[in-house]
């Protein structure tokens, strides 16, 4: 019976996905693809902090590394010799681009690798400033304080731009955004089965042996160093893909957007959605992402939160107090976050429908919901 | 020669400041083992009550104010949240102390606005001359300040009963509980005390030659982090370590910013944090910290 809602799930969600571009409007669709962009952002993170239990607050840098490294790739030099490029076809330029971050993640490695938990959370604090440092100055590169734009995405000749003639599907014309809509679903896609593989195989249960118990892993023949190392790298990865995903949307990369702040949202996307798990990060990333979006748009029905340009607490202040909010209560009375909260009311129901046993109100997480 | 001389004694002025903040979360780590990110946030509290009542009762009961709120305020976090929330990792609890900065900040950003807020301090920008040398007596203002409340912390550390307390909690809490210290008060007094160090700092990094407090100040604190963490986190002597290394490379860095010009612009804020990667790269666990060992 759970195989067949499980498959009625994931059917609804693709079902939802797919039909989504028809109907929502380009605002909602650009915020969705920023969550899609912040979701595998955060599956990447919650790999380090939520299942190997290593605090990283240089997320942001990551996802900084891969959206410069996807605008220097695939832009070619401007003529007048201010910005560099290599002029590479766009697919390979956002592969490398998430090798890059990889690479950025390596060689921060030897310090990734030795410190634990929260020494880390500090030393990583260290990229977001020397990150902006390098962005700002390296101009060639980056274009600087103002930044690049990003030149869109080609695939096998079909470009995810509004210009070429206007594609209409079903009545609706299929702009950038709807065209990356679909490709940012299946990056999403992608990376989230292949986290769940490294989960729930043997690097899972290694990384979670560490975060429980380093010297027990260490005891059982995990190489915790090379380990937290990997990890690191891996969820680095994540982060440059994220961060390619997010040039494409914003179709202009600026240094001052991957500050200390972005890297806190992530911390709370992955508290809040729960910690260790894919479907964690990505309920987080979406409630965390689309939050400001809301209050926005609805802040003259909302109490409390002031419209655009009155006095009062305004609607992205609201959304930052809400999700620190958000993040305080999940730690404090949602054990597990808002994904823990779903599975318990799964299981719950489970448990009822069989017509019997007295449901024991438990203090701890079952183990059933602990995995789920 | 007089240029390197004004720098260092800025450097070493600064350093002190940056000193009492790392001080802070040194306590708070010692005692309950949470890196607490909220740190900035105490800061901001502190010096945001002393702009506000300084106009209405004078500076220094308002700097008292300033100390008391953001003495208050940090036993208010520990009892509120960190004790009661019910976590295996130190880890998450240091994100909940992110949740918590993120609230306090915010509201308080969003009360300063785009004001510079001055604190009413009674040395204004008088400059003191000796020689060709030129010092703000702000400057060592902060320094005697900061000498002066790190010494009675240290003794009060040493040889109070809530010291003594605290360093037993430190040193091993479950055999402190059970000699009959109360953990909860230890913690609290721990954050208590970190909230009122928070401000002292906060009222120098406003004063000249910096405008005043403004909205950018959490970033100024965040150089306290990399001086605490090089140091060694469970290092009272760590922290001023490390406190004096930030304050006096960031000030050096930034008055020779000309001659370093071909590195880039903006040397000066990443430079602290470079010290720190240095350091870290050779010793892992920072200067003075107690490197982890393990019986199995």
């Amino acid at each position: 019976m759970s195989r067949t809602v499980t498959v009625a799930w994931w059917a609804a969600v693709a079902a939802g996905v797919v039909i989504a571009p028809f109907y929502l409007d380009a605002v909602w669709l650009q915020d969705g693809l920023f969550a899609m962009a912040a979701a595998i952002g955060a599956i990447g993170l919650n790999l380090l902090t939520g299942a190997t239990g290593q605090l990283s607050m240089g997320h942001a840098f990551f996802l900084a590394v891969g959206a410069f490294g996807y605008v220097y790739f695939a832009s070619s030099p401007s003529p007048d010799g201010e910005f560099g490029g290599l002029g590479l076809p766009t697919p390979l330029a956002a592969v490398l681009a998430v090798l890059l971050a990889g690479a950025a993640g390596g060689l921060f490695s030897p310090i990734a690798g030795r410190l634990k938990g929260a020494y880390l959370g500090i030393a990583t604090l260290a990229l977001i400033y020397i990150g902006h440092f390098v962005m700002t100055n390296a101009t060639p590169v980056t274009g600087g304080h103002n930044g690049r734009p990003v030149p869109p995405m080609e695939l096998f000749g079909f470009a995810f731009t509004d210009t070429p003639e206007p594609l209409v599907i079903a009545g609706v014309p299929f702009g950038a955004l709807e065209r990356l809509w679909f490709l940012g679903a299946a990056a999403l896609l992608g990376a989230g089965l292949f986290a769940r593989g490294v989960l729930r195989g043997r690097p899972g249960r290694a990384m979670n042996t560490i975060r429980d118990h380093e010297i027990a892993a260490g005891v059982m023949g995990v190489p915790v160093t090379r380990y937290r190392a990997g990890v690191f790298v891996l969820s680095s990865m994540y982060g440059g893909l994220a961060g390619v995903l997010i040039a494409l949307v914003f179709r202009q990369t600026v240094p001052d957007y991957f500050s200390l702040i972005l890297a806190l949202s992530y911390l709370a996307m992955i508290i809040i959605g729960g910690l260790g798990s894919v479907a964690g990060a990505v309920i987080g990333a979406f409630f965390v992402s689309m939050l400001p979006a809301l209050f926005t748009r609805y802040s003259d029905a909302l109490p409390l939160v002031a419209p655009t340009g009155q006095e009062g607490i305004g609607a992205a202040e609201a959304a930052q107090i809400l999700y620190g909010l958000a993040v305080v209560v999940v730690v404090l009375f949602l054990p597990g976050g808002l994904f823990g909260l779903f599975t318990r009311a799964r299981l719950h129901l489970a448990r009822r429908t069989p017509a019997a046993p007295p449901a024991k109100p438990s203090l701890t997480p079952t183990p059933e919901a602990r995995n789920g | 020669m007089s240029t390197f001389i004004e720098l260092l004694v800025s450097g070493i002025s600064v350093g002190a400041v940056y000193a009492l903040i790392a001080l802070g979360f040194v306590v708070i780590f010692k005692a309950t083992e949470v890196v607490n990110f909220a740190h900035a946030s105490l800061l901001l509290v502190g010096g945001f009550v002393v702009a506000k009542t300084h106009p209405l009762v004078g500076f220094w009961p308002a700097l008292l104010l300033g100390v008391a709120g953001a003495a208050a305020l940090g036993a208010l976090i520990e009892f509120v949240v960190i004790r009661r929330a019910n976590v295996v990792s130190h880890s998450v609890l240091a994100i909940v102390t992110i949740g918590v900065d993120l609230i306090l900040v915010t509201e308080l950003t969003r009360r300063i606005g785009t004001d510079v807020l001055a604190l009413g301090d009674p040395w204004g920008s008088q400059v003191l001359r000796l020689g060709s040398v030129n010092i703000p007596v702000t400057r060592i203002a902060a320094l005697v300040a900061a000498g002066v409340v790190i010494t009675a912390f240290l003794l009060a550390f040493k040889y109070t009963s809530w010291g003594i307390a605290m360093r037993a909690t430190a040193e091993d809490a479950e055999t402190a509980a059970l000699m009959g210290v109360r953990r909860g008060r230890v913690s609290m007094g721990a954050w208590a005390v970190a909230g009122a160090l928070a401000a002292v700092a906060a009222l120098f990094m406003c004063v000249f030659p910096t405008p005043g407090l403004d909205r950018n100040v959490t970033a100024a604190a965040m150089k306290a982090f990399p001086a605490a963490i090089l140091g060694g986190l469970d290092s009272t002597t760590g922290a001023l370590a490390g406190g004096f290394v930030i304050g006096i490379t960031e000030s050096l860095v930034g008055g020779y910013q000309e001659e370093l010009a071909f590195l880039g612009r903006g040397l000066g804020d990443v430079a602290p944090f470079l010290v720190m990667v240095v350091v870290l790269l050779i010793r892992p666990a920072g200067l003075f910290g107690t490197k982890e060992l393990a019986r199995v």
